[in-house]
């Protein structure tokens, strides 16, 4: 049995972060209201989806150090995971938006940058599917992926804290400094950040583990036949 | 020291100025003071520990697969 701590610790924290995000005292603003507790949800989401792009990243360069099925479907597992989790990071974006900004899709640079991360990673699996010899398509998406994860850091964490965004923490926009102060608030957000994150690292391994399975067991059929 | 203390009261006050700024953003003081919040974090619990309990479900249902596969 494979140890469960992780499994078990994620489960404590997220369910302390959604008690915790709904109930406990949150600075007074306006414009932003209530709606401050979606901080603990959407942006997880995102550190989630940086944390299983760079993981699918690193067995990527592990694929084209030493080729074989396990780093490929590592690679590609932590790529799916993470775009799932990028796009609830979107979607809720979208709906918080709507509510502080006025509309769902306002063209602010982080949330443009943000939806080009998501194609290009998008085309990842475009890119996959399009190869039918295994290997090529295992060497193709491995360097595509590290293309991937470079493309995506200046689109998400430079660009838009070089223009002006409305997003807190983007360029002339200070906005969640004077949340991130507030240490009530880490108190819950550090804790939502690492539960996510181990979540997301649960379901990419339950994924790796069924991919690995299915492909022993199609090797002993093609030994039986 | 002087210099010091400037930036202690300039952050005093930033502080404070702050605050009584946003005293008046409309929270959902009412929902809270009624106790109803419960009711929305008992619901949003039920559904995620649900989930987590399909989670565990399929993690143990790919463990046993495992031990059953050629080695």
């Amino acid at each position: 049995m494979k140890s469960n701590w992780w499994k078990i610790l994620s489960i404590i924290l997220l369910v302390y972060s959604i008690i915790g995000g709904l109930l406990f005292a949150v600075p007074r603003l306006n414009i932003v209201n209530e709606t401050i507790r979606a901080l603990y949800f959407h942006v997880p989401m995102w550190f989630g989806m940086v944390v299983l792009f760079l993981a699918s990243t690193i067995y990527a360069i592990k694929y084209l150090r030493n080729p074989n099925f396990q780093n490929d479907t590592y690679s590609v597992e932590f790529a799916n995971v993470g775009l799932v989790f990028g796009l609830l990071g979107i979607f809720t974006g979208m709906i918080w938006a709507n509510y502080t900004w006025g509309s769902p899709w306002h063209g602010d640079p982080k949330q443009n940058g943000a939806a080009i991360a998501l194609l290009v990673y998008l085309a990842y699996f475009i890119l996959r599917g399009s190869v039918n010899n295994e290997e090529q398509r295992a060497r193709l998406s491995a360097v595509y992926n590290i293309f991937a994860f470079v493309a995506m850091v200046p689109l998400i964490f430079i660009i838009p804290r070089m223009t002006s965004s409305m997003h807190p923490g983007s360029g002339g926009n200070p906005g969640f400094n004077m949340y991130d102060l507030d240490s009530k608030m880490r108190m819950v957000f550090y804790p939502a950040v690492i539960g996510w994150i181990l979540l997301g690292v649960w379901i990419a391994s339950l994924r790796i583990r069924m991919r690995i399975a299915e492909e022993k067991i199609i090797e002993s059929e093609n030994e039986n036949a | 020291m002087k210099t010091h203390n400037k930036y202690l009261l300039l952050g005093l006050f930033l502080l404070i100025n702050s605050a009584l700024a946003a005293q008046d953003a409309e929270m959902a003081d009412t929902l809270r003071s009624e106790g109803k919040i419960f009711v929305v974090v008992a619901i949003i619990l039920v559904i995620f520990l649900g989930l987590i309990a399909l989670l565990i479900y399929t993690d143990r249902k790919v463990s046993r697969l495992e031990k059953r596969l050629p080695k």
